[in-house]
């Protein structure tokens, strides 16, 4: 069993930042829908979802930029929810830099700090730090424009976090990069932000980045919450056919349920494959499971949840091969399943062989279709 | 809960945003640039309005000033004349217009950056001052005279010859744009079919420039209908509405029918600008990020054939700028020829000093300055703050307004205003003040979209980021925004400044003895019999107009050097 553990953690602790019942509208049209949420302090949470479901505004309303149209928002013990910009505490990021583009990088990290009439001497020695803990130390005399996209969002980091604040916001931040820079810049942000202990949301849209940086995901699907976790959770026991579909490979397949924790596919051919989820007999459900969590090695035929089914297709994909298979006597029903290059090598797996795969019980998730 | 899947039944408490202080002066910002318009533009307007339903007492007569209008002949004639000159201003000005920016653009003459400084000349002198210079040419005593094969100069073809060398500049800075903005793959791909050079312009370059073309022809007709000087110098007794209305101000003291012949020349400048918006709003762009500009290839013939001719209007252009300098200093036209500089003796001539000159110079400044900076931070306000979107809407809406708005009327609606009794602001009417309030609004719009276009290019977040680091927005639009737009603002103040040295139409009726302006000046001279030193003050205003534009290359030079660090494009 998974545990989760920052939410069991956090239970005992007080939630940094509570967001509850939060919609905003715009005009008719309702861009997020009474979200609940709580955050806890030092914790790195991901607002996970595809473009357009919410995840920019619920950010936005968090930082006062588009306050919400219903709702409250809590942030260290204290209602925030109707407070401008400037009455919060959190630093913030966007994709585009938004970097002042007449200001040295040095003018740009000092920008907060000149504003709290701090010691010329104090700014110039914090922006230093700065410059150092990003990694761009001996920059400052340059200008923006002079710099690549990756240290341009460091330099945005880097003033984010020039006044300390208790919330960091990171809207997208490097979505505008390429793969390479990308990759490095997610490893180098989460380091910095278990080093700083800041607590931190990220918006993004890229699974990879979330399941990879995040303590806890929260996946939104068109305005609402459909469900927060840690990745393994999301990934392992994703809450809807959204979940399922958004993060990873997964296989979709119409069955029905038993009534007794089993769910048949077809009717026919398959039946009395164990089940987490009872549904009521009869019911029209979705069976899901990823395409790696299905097993063909040392599968007795009679074994639980084991049938024949045919190679269709196998695709090379590198580190292992992707193969469609059709259940025996069943040639709609049609799944894919991952296979070692081992594997395949050993067991001889080609197009148009039979093999015994079997659906592990623990793996396989039932959603009533609605 | 909830009855079905539409119902959603929010539970939550509705939230109040509390107002910060910044948002205070955001709004008092706002508040200050609304007030400001409806001052300047909206109650005068209304009250040109409501006098063309009054009699002279001020009692509502309802549509009699207009029944009066249409039954006098003299007067309703006009409407035919004006658009008569205008349609054959414009075609003429957009043909040959296109015609030297088809030579810029598409041919391999020599010397492109000197044809096009020269074809932008004209926007340096005010309208008046081609129309003196046709006087000296096909006037009585003209030295071309014979060109027009005896018609005479003082009429429509007056007319039309000063307006298209005024307004030939507009046209060209438009079609250039239009026809730089050309994708070299789409000649490459018309050359690979085998369409000769014929049907390439036809299908390629015709439709290229389409919407430059159109927002051309409405801009030159909308200038020549509303344009005031040149049939004023040069009509004779050809009556057009703008001078219409002088003549019911200044010659007949009859306001209500110079209201209501302003109202009719309000309604074609209205037309024009509303049919311009709604086909300039159907224009998708063409051009992709990827285009390739087009480079032309030489090609003797057409080359030389394109050299002739815009050698021929650029000439035509320096000539008349030339005749003028040459009045403003022959001794006694035609008979002395001797050059001397009696005519620059403005404080000896009937309704010009040097008084006058010098206080255009002091009233462009004002424009410049203050015009600049309250249009830079209106549009900042308008296109920057969050919320009041119908109050937001209203300014843009106001900010559009004075493009379609004739001089001459916006000049009559400041009196109505000003002049009316009990009016507070009464006290500016007569001063220096209602001259530049009426100049800055006159050239408001224009000024308002270059500063909401390199608004528009500013990164959106700026804002959102200050308030992050708790900086008030206003700093940050100190320290930020007015130093990337620095550019933009000299733009719009140097346009500010020349239209300020050159108008006559909004002015007119709004001087005083002590504040004389230089375009007054030349109208009043010429009036008075004075051509040559009316020429001379012209010529004047040309040249402060082309050294502060020369200063303004220079300066905006160097800023560009100095900044060329942190500025990309
Ligand atoms: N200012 C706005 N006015 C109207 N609709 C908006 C505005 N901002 C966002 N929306 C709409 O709200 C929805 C959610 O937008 P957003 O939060 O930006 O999505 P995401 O960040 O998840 O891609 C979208 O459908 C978007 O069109
Ligand atoms: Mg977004």
């Amino acid at each position: 069993m998974e545990t989760d553990t920052s939410a069991a953690a956090g239970e005992a602790r007080p939630p940094y930042l509570k967001v509850e019942n939060v919609t905003k509208k715009f005009g008719d049209f309702t861009a997020i829908k009474d979200i609940c949420l709580e955050v806890f302090e030092s914790e790195f949470v991901c607002f996970l979802g595809p473009s357009g479901c919410g995840k920019t505004t619920l950010l936005r309303a968090i930082a006062g930029l588009d306050i919400q149209t219903h709702g409250r928002i809590e942030q260290a013990g204290r209602d925030i929810s109707n407070l401008p910009p400037t009455e919060r505490d959190f630093g913030i990021v966007f994709q585009s830099y938004a970097l002042f583009p007449n200001l040295t990088v040095f003018k740009n990290v000092a920008y907060g700090l000149e504003n709290r009439k701090t010691a010329k001497a104090d700014i110039a020695a914090r922006v230093d730090e700065l410059l150092q803990l990003v990694g761009m130390p001996d920059q400052g005399p340059k200008y923006p424009a002079q710099l690549s996209g990756g240290q341009q969002q460091r330099v945005a980091l880097a003033r984010a976090l020039a006044t300390s604040p208790g919330l960091l916001l990171l809207d997208e931040p490097l979505s505008a990069l390429d793969a390479k820079v990308r990759v490095r810049l997610r490893h180098e942000i989460k380091e910095l932000q278990r080093k700083l202990g800041v607590t931190t949301i990220m918006v993004t849209h890229d699974q990879e980045e979330a399941l990879t940086m995040a303590d806890r995901i929260v996946v939104m699907n068109e305005g609402v919450i459909d469900q927060v976790g840690t990745p393994l959770e999301i990934y392992r026991r994703p809450a809807s056919p959204f979940v399922a579909d958004f993060i990873g490979a997964m296989n979709f397949l119409s069955a029905v349920a038993g009534g007794d924790g089993t769910v048949r596919i077809d009717g026919v051919g398959l039946s009395a494959i164990e089940c987490v989820c009872v549904q009521d007999e009869g019911t029209a459900v979705t069976l899901c499971l990823r395409p790696e969590d299905i097993v063909t090695r040392g599968v007795e035929s009679g074994a639980p949840n084991a049938f024949e089914a045919t190679v269709a297709d196998l695709e090379f994909l590198g580190s292992f091969y992707r193969a469609s298979l059709t259940a025996k006597g069943v040639e709609n029903t049609r799944f894919q399943a991952d296979f070692s290059v081992n594997l395949v090598r050993d067991l001889g797996i080609e197009a148009g062989k039979t093999l015994t795969v079997a659906f592990p019980a623990d793996r396989i998730r039932v959603f009533a279709d609605s | 809960m909830t009855d079905g899947p539409q119902a959603v039944v929010i539970e939550a408490p509705l939230v109040k945003p509390k107002v910060g202080r910044e948002n205070w002066v955001m709004r008092a910002g706002l508040a200050v640039i609304g007030v400001y318009l409806l001052v300047a533009v909206v109650f005068p307007l209304y009250t040109i309005l409501s006098k063309s339903f009054q009699d002279s007492r001020g009692l509502f007569v309802g549509l009699d000033n207009y029944a009066e209008y249409f039954a006098t002949p003299a007067l309703f004639y006009s409407i035919n004349n004006s658009l008569t000159v205008s349609v054959i201003s414009m075609v003429i000005t957009v043909g040959l217009a296109f015609g030297y920016a088809y030579g810029l653009t598409r041919s391999c003459i020599p010397g492109k950056g000197v044809f096009k400084a020269i074809a932008l000349i004209p926007i340096l002198a005010p309208s008046l001052l081609p129309a003196i210079s046709l006087r000296y040419l096909f006037g009585a005593q003209g030295m071309i005279k014979g060109l027009l094969m005896g018609e005479t100069i003082y009429g429509p073809i007056g007319i039309v010859i000063g307006e298209v060398f005024w307004t030939f500049p507009h046209a060209l800075l438009i079609i250039f744009t239009a026809l730089s903005l050309s994708d070299a793959r789409l000649y490459e791909a018309a050359e690979a079919l085998g369409a000769s050079k014929l049907r390439t312009f036809f299908t390629v370059t015709l439709p290229g420039a389409k919407y430059g073309l159109i927002s051309a022809c409405f801009v030159v007709f909308t200038l020549v209908i509303t344009d005031f000087g040149v049939p004023k110098v040069i009509g004779g007794g050809y009556n057009v509405l703008a001078v219409d209305i002088y003549k019911q101000v200044v010659g007949q003291r009859n306001f209500q029918m110079g209201a209501v012949v302003g109202l009719v020349l309000l309604a074609p400048a209205l037309l024009a600008f509303v049919a311009d918006r709604m086909i300039q709003g159907k224009q998708v762009a063409l051009l992709s990020a990827r285009a390739v500009p087009y480079e032309p290839k030489p090609d003797r013939r057409f080359d030389l054939a394109m050299l002739a001719f815009c050698g021929t209007v650029a000439f035509v252009i320096i000539g008349i700028l030339a005749v003028a300098q040459f009045a403003a200093l022959v001794k006694f036209w035609p008979y002395n020829l001797s050059l001397v500089l009696d005519s620059y003796q403005f404080d000896l001539m009937d309704g010009g000093s040097w008084g006058a000159f010098w206080n255009s110079l002091k009233m462009a400044a004002w424009t410049a300055v203050i015009g600049t900076a309250v249009i830079f931070t209106g549009a900042y306000l308008v296109e920057k703050s969050k919320g009041f979107e119908h109050g937001r809407g209203l300014i843009q809406l106001m900010c559009m307004i004075p493009l379609a708005v004739p001089g001459i009327v916006l000049g009559l609606a400041y009196i109505f205003f000003f002049n009316a009794v009990g009016n507070p602001l009464g006290f500016i009417y007569h001063t220096l003040i209602i001259l530049v309030l009426c100049t800055i609004t006159h050239f408001y719009t224009v000024s308002h979209l270059t500063a909401a276009t390199a608004l528009k290019q500013m990164d959106a977040e700026f804002e959102a980021v200050s308030s992050s680091l708790k900086v008030p927005f206003y700093k940050t639009f100190v320290r930020v925004t007015v130093p990337v737009c620095i550019p933009a603002i000299l733009d719009i103040s140097i346009y500010l400044f020349v239209n300020a040295m050159t108008t006559v139409s909004a002015v007119i009726f709004l001087y005083s003895a002590d504040t004389q302006l230089a375009s007054v000046a030349v109208l009043n001279m010429d009036d008075a019999g004075d051509t040559a030193p009316a020429a001379a003050m012209g010529m004047m205003i040309v040249y402060t107009s082309a050294t502060v534009r020369l200063l303004h290359f220079l300066l905006t030079r160097g800023i560009a050097r100095r900044t060329q660090a942190w500025r990309k494009r």
